[in-house]
């Protein structure tokens, strides 16, 4: 069982602090939305959890081991991570593209073995990707490179996972594929954090949101009292709709505060 | 892919050989065995072993470190336009090349400026490392390339420009054309180990390079250590192509193209790019060189000049036909 723990952190990106104060632990089991308006600090929080930038104060801990002392390469093989905007910078096939979530498995200089064949098929399969398999990377659509990018983040088999804006370009079918398929791992006793701006898949298939502001948590638990009226006026300056739906909660944004 | 590497290096030994073979004199295959064996005319064994054979493993080894540096920076700077001399190191090899000429520091010891062109590469290192220190953004380095290669070309400049008289401005462009003609032994033991070094530093990158395609986070979160991988990729350009540079002079164009040739033939990633690429490099550089041997011009023709003259149509036509992937 993985854990994940953010202790007083800060965060200062070009001299200005991004995150503040952070405190929050990230158990194994449950789906966790991070939500907040641009620039509140959700893609930051999830650089600083993988050690991509450096902290101003506070500590990252990893299964209860300080994040600057481990390997990168234990850190890899804990959490994988997808980042927003999804880069490929050379045609590679979707299989070869997806196998590189195997590189922090492999010994140097070995190849891609069995288990790690097997690992692709699999992400490949649960992300509806394996018809992709021979297609270059850098040619599918938008939507179509956003489930590549997942299968390959998927391929590294880590107990937690941090999926930094999962649902841009896909249509409502593939969203709704992606949450449930990020859902699933959780309940299998995965760690898997990811970063929304569509409220209403957070309320919907999140068991725990976490709501940044101007850097600092200021909602955390579940989506019903987080995704309150007051948090809502003062975080996004939006009223909403609230429902249930087939037994979970439907949620939509209405109007912007005047 | 399994086949291509055998191929190319089948190829590029070949290349070597028939580089033996061709030159001014002509030499027959009995009179070569002979020569071998250490028998038959010594005249023809100083033309094969002290001329021919050191331009023969030459071209070899400065078109491996080309292909290969050109292949590892391509991948590590995710540009497929990057090439050895992107970093402004070749021209700071140059830069201490032209240095030890203008001073007639060869007069002396003739391979006074090798030498000194493998310190100006090395030395290159210091801005380099100092300026990407902060962040590992490919931008800042290629901007921190541009940077020293433009001093550096100032520098040579300079010296052509206070050149005493033209024939020791003459001999400054000379050097700077790009030659294997009339190198030693001395330039293979210069040349040689810098680039078994550079080959060393840049072929173990593969992993990481491979790792950069998702760019800096994503590489960064595979468990890459990217101060390390910059570390050993500078060190590795740095020694290799210095050493290359240094006893051939500026020679374009394979670096850049070589990768573009190969990638195709590979599943594409920056790994399976890098060793053909330094076969090819070989084989290359190599049949240029037997070709401004050839082609039978009033000077000599410069391999340097050669390479930029076919290479550029060549890429031109390759990008064409390959551009939808970019």
């Amino acid at each position: 069982m993985v854990t994940i723990s953010c202790r007083d952190l800060d965060v200062d990106l070009g001299g200005r602090r991004v995150l503040s104060a952070i405190d929050l632990d990230f158990a194994a089991g449950a789906l966790v939305g991070v939500i907040g308006p641009n620039g509140a600090g959700k893609s930051t929080l999830a650089r600083a959890m993988l050690n991509l930038v450096p902290t101003a104060g506070g500590s990252v801990a990893i299964d209860g081991a300080e994040l600057v002392g481990l390997a990168p390469s234990h850190v890899a093989r804990r959490v994988a991570y997808l980042p927003q905007g999804q880069e490929i910078h050379w045609p590679l096939s979707v299989e070869r593209l997806v196998g590189l979530g195997r590189l922090p498995h492999l010994a140097p200089f070995s190849r891609i073995g069995p288990v790690d064949q097997a690992a692709i098929e699999s992400a490949m399969a649960q992300t509806g990707t394996l018809p992709l398999r021979e297609r270059i990377a850098t040619e599918l659509s938008g939507g179509e490179r956003a489930r590549v990018m997942l299968a390959r983040a998927l391929a590294t088999e880590a107990p937690a996972l941090i999926v930094d804006e999962p649902l841009a370009s896909l249509d409502p079918g593939h969203q709704i594929e992606v949450m449930a398929l990020l859902a699933a791992r959780a309940r299998a006793g995965g760690l898997v954090l990811v970063i929304l701006h569509d409220l209403a898949a957070a309320a919907r298939y999140c068991d725990r949101l976490v709501l940044l502001h101007h850097g600092r948590v200021v909602g955390d638990g579940a989506a019903g009292d987080v995704l309150s009226d007051a948090a809502l006026d003062a975080v996004y300056g939006i009223s909403a709709w609230r429902g249930e739906a087939e037994g979970a909660p439907l949620f939509v944004p209405l109007r912007r505060r005047d | 892919m399994s086949l291509l590497l055998p191929l190319l290096l089948m190829f590029a030994l070949l290349s070597g050989l028939l580089s033996i073979a061709v030159g001014p004199a002509h030499i027959g295959l009995p009179a070569m065995v002979a020569a071998i064996e250490g028998k038959g005319d010594p005249i023809v064994r100083a033309i094969l072993l002290d001329l021919r054979l050191p331009r023969a493993i030459l071209g070899l080894v400065v078109g491996a470190m080309l292909g290969a540096g050109g292949a590892a920076l391509q991948g590590y700077l995710r540009n497929p336009l990057a090439e050895p001399a992107i970093l402004g190191i070749s021209s700071t090899a140059a830069l201490g090349a032209v240095i030890a000429i203008y001073f007639k520091l060869a007069d002396t010891y003739s391979w006074l400026v090798p030498l000194f062109a493998v310190i100006g590469a090395v030395l290159a290192l210091i801005p380099l490392l100092a300026l990407s220190a902060r962040g590992e953004s490919a931008l800042t380095l290629i901007l921190a390339g541009v940077a020293l290669s433009t001093l550096a070309g100032a520098g040579i400049s300079l010296a052509l420009n206070l050149a005493p008289n033209p024939f020791a401005a003459m001999e400054i462009t000379s050097w700077l054309l790009g030659s294997l003609e009339d190198r030693s032994f001395k330039d293979v033991l210069i040349a040689a180990p810098c680039v078994a070094i550079g080959l060393a530093l840049l072929l173990g990158q593969g992993r990481a390079l491979d790792a950069l395609s998702l760019g800096e986070d994503g590489a960064r979160s595979l468990g890459t250590d990217l101060r390390r991988t910059r570390l050993q990729m500078l060190a590795g350009i740095a020694i290799g192509v210095g050493g290359a540079v240094a006893v051939s002079g500026a020679i374009g164009f394979v670096g850049l193209i070589v990768p573009h040739l190969v990638r195709p033939l590979t599943d594409r990633s920056p790994s399976a790019v890098l060793l053909p690429s330094a076969v090819a490099g070989a084989l290359l550089l190599t049949t240029a060189d037997i070709a401004v041997r050839l082609v039978p011009t009033a000077m000599p023709l410069k391999l340097g000049v050669l390479t930029a003259l076919v290479g550029v149509p060549f890429f031109v036509r390759h990008l064409l036909r390959e551009r939808r992937l970019w």
